[in-house]
């Protein structure tokens, strides 16, 4: 600190860090308002779309909504009700359908192939699959089962939902079991109990909230799913439960009655969307109740 | 291996006569060897059941689109003629819509993801970040058909009346720029489809930069702050630098989403094959809403293989673009073991 030369130049001096840092304070300021509004617009889209969605549905809402068949255009009456059943039927059987699949494949990139080509390749794969486009599974399943039988059928879409719930299942059950403490494992090996028994009664079973949380995760997933059962379950106007035959799933539903010009389909198809909305809000949020529970 | 450790419970000598279980009383059942292989056995099958889901997606759609691979060959990518009277297909217009909606969902999605990630890792007060943070994540659970509807009844109209007229009185008669806002403001087209599915990727793309923001060692952010960095700084100059990879993992993902996405989409993007106008406002078509609409009602032969084939383009597309988000993020962890 000597000789400092005429104030004059250490005022200025002074006087431009000064600048620079209100400019630095000054643009700091500006990103972190821009960061809350951010913030803002993405909780304000949920808001959005849930207000609106439970208004209107709400609206649309009745008893016959669950007890009476898709009505033809312009019906005074008229509800969802075979839409529901198959949305039930299907979500359902394809959950039990891709779980042991999902859960088996979960373990054995988690207990088995986590340092093998295999494992690895399947984990690469899988988790390209868990965005790849719904439509697509819709093709192929339209290609390998529909063309075959030479007809739509809830079979086909069963079978498309489960394609979508197994990537969904592997991918949580390997994670969950990678929680697992090896100690745990080694400790099992120690009392001589086998691998399967080590992984069917204490590490599957240490993760089971985990493995829950993901099935519910993909039933909510498949739940809402219409693309890959526009062309395998198609669509039906009355109620069925034949799964060689074109079955009415509720998205499926939905998109015919919105896409109309007439008003109670398009109220039906607003209480569909509530149904749904609110049906896929609870598992997600069950899912996390049951997952913080157990972590 | 499993084989190696097949004692029996109860034998305390471990010895090599243990697979003999004789008469001694079991406390535990000892179990067969074969269980073991036999569980191993259905595992790897299981794992096995992916690799030949993607092998029999890419053969199926291949197969499917023979007919109109031959026929048309990559002059399909060029060509905008869809024409099923006279059995001439193009797939210009629907890949044109399919890219220019995902464009302009990145295009608001990005910046508003970051501003949402940072929000969250630096200065949402701890008991804010998890309902927040929840709410976000619910935004991605909320299903693709709820958005569409929405999309078509409510949010249309209004983004016609308060976006879209006055886009178009200020900018209209600016030569160039004017031509992407002419068109009829009727809420339905590409922009329309590019700003649902935004909002439709913000959650994916948010929650995976708010992921590998917090993957940061709070010894660079605190040294950084050490030095009388601002907020802004630390993320502009430290932690983005740092997680670059993963942030870009992020914005793929995003990406891949928006361009698989079908029922948004399609409610929304208006369905019309036309490539007349460079207008945002003009309804057009995307590959998942040609598919969605069309299929069921394709008559099989060219129609058909036409749509398979513009599936199979799609699927490569979003496969590619996927896979290089997988191989950036998983590259950030690979880095974050090899630092700490």
């Amino acid at each position: 600190m000597n000789a400092v030369p005429a104030p004059s130049v250490r005022d200025r001096a002074d006087a431009g860090r000064l600048a620079k840092h209100r400019a630095r304070k000054r643009i700091n300021l500006i990103a972190l308002t821009l960061s809350l509004c951010a913030m803002a617009f993405g909780v304000f889209w949920l808001i959005w779309i849930l207000v609106e969605t439970f208004v209107l549905g709400v609206g649309g809402l009745h008893l016959s909504v669950f007890t009476e068949m898709t009505p033809p255009p312009q019906a005074e009456t008229g509800g969802l009700a075979n839409a529901i059943f198959g949305s039930a039927m299907m979500v359902g059987l394809a959950t039990l359908l891709g779980t042991p699949i999902g859960v088996l494949a979960g373990v054995y990139l988690a207990e088995y192939g986590r340092t093998n080509v295999l494992g690895r390749t399947t984990q690469f794969i899988n988790d390209i699959l868990l965005s790849a486009p719904s439509i697509v599974i819709g093709l192929f399943i339209y290609a390998v089962v529909v063309a075959r039988m030479k007809s739509f059928s809830g079979f086909a879409g069963v079978l498309a939902l489960a394609l979508i719930v197994i990537p969904v299942v592997i991918r949580t059950t390997e994670n969950m079991l990678s929680l697992i403490p090896n100690s745990l494992r080694e400790a099992a090996y120690a009392l001589g109990t086998p691998k399967w028994k080590v992984i069917w009664s204490v590490t599957l079973r240490a993760a089971r909230a985990g493995v829950v949380t993901g099935v519910l995760l993909a039933v909510a997933r498949i739940a809402g799913e219409t693309a890959p059962l526009l062309f395998t379950a198609l669509s039906n106007q009355f109620w069925t439960s034949n799964l060689g035959k074109p079955m009415a799933s509720l998205p499926v539903t939905i998109f015919k009655f919105a896409m109309s010009p007439y008003e109670n389909w398009q109220k039906l198809a607003w209480a569909g969307v509530f149904l749904i909305t609110l049906g896929v809000l609870a598992l997600n949020i069950l899912a996390r109740i049951l997952f913080r529970n157990k972590h | 291996m499993p084989a190696t450790l097949h004692a029996i419970p109860d034998d305390k000598s471990r010895g090599m006569q243990s697979a003999i279980p004789g008469g001694r009383p079991a406390q535990r059942q000892p179990v067969a060897p074969w269980a073991d292989r036999a569980f191993a056995l259905l595992a790897y099958a299981a794992a096995w059941v992916t690799l030949a889901l993607l092998a029999g997606i890419i053969v199926s759609l291949v197969v499917g689109a023979m007919p109109a691979i031959e026929a048309f060959g990559l002059g399909f990518l060029t060509s905008a003629d869809w024409d099923p009277v006279q059995d001439r297909y193009g797939g210009l217009v629907m890949i044109y819509g399919t890219l220019m909606t995902s464009f302009i969902a990145l295009l608001i999605a990005v910046p508003v993801s970051f501003g949402i990630a940072l929000f969250l890792t630096e200065l949402s007060p701890g008991w804010l970040k998890r309902p927040l943070g929840i709410a976000i994540e619910l935004l991605a659970a909320v299903p693709s058909i709820v958005y569409g509807m929405w999309g078509l009844l409510v949010f249309g109209p209004i983004l016609a009346t308060y976006v879209q007229g006055p886009l178009q009185a200020a900018f209209g008669s600016v030569p160039y720029l004017g031509a992407l806002f002419s068109g009829p403001p009727v809420g339905i087209g590409l922009l329309s489809a590019g700003i649902i599915l935004a909002i439709m990727v913000i959650p994916f793309i948010a929650s995976v930069m708010r992921d590998v923001f917090e993957v940061t060692p709070s010894l660079l952010k605190e040294s950084a702050y050490g030095l009388g960095a601002t907020t802004w700084e630390v993320v502009w100059k430290v932690v983005l630098p740092y997680t670059k990879a993963g942030v870009i993992g992020g914005i793929m993902l995003g990406l891949g989403r928006a361009l698989g996405e079908t029922m948004a989409v399609t409610f929304v993007i208006g369905n019309m094959n036309q490539l007349s106008s460079l207008s945002l406002f003009e309804a057009a078509n995307s590959i998942t809403s040609a598919l969605a609409n069309e299929f069921a009602e394709a008559g099989e032969g060219l129609h058909q293989a036409s749509l398979i084939y513009l599936g199979l383009i799609l699927f490569f597309i979003t496969f590619v673009v996927l896979a290089f988000s997988k191989v950036l993020l998983l590259q950030l962890k690979k880095n974050e073991g090899g630092r700490t």
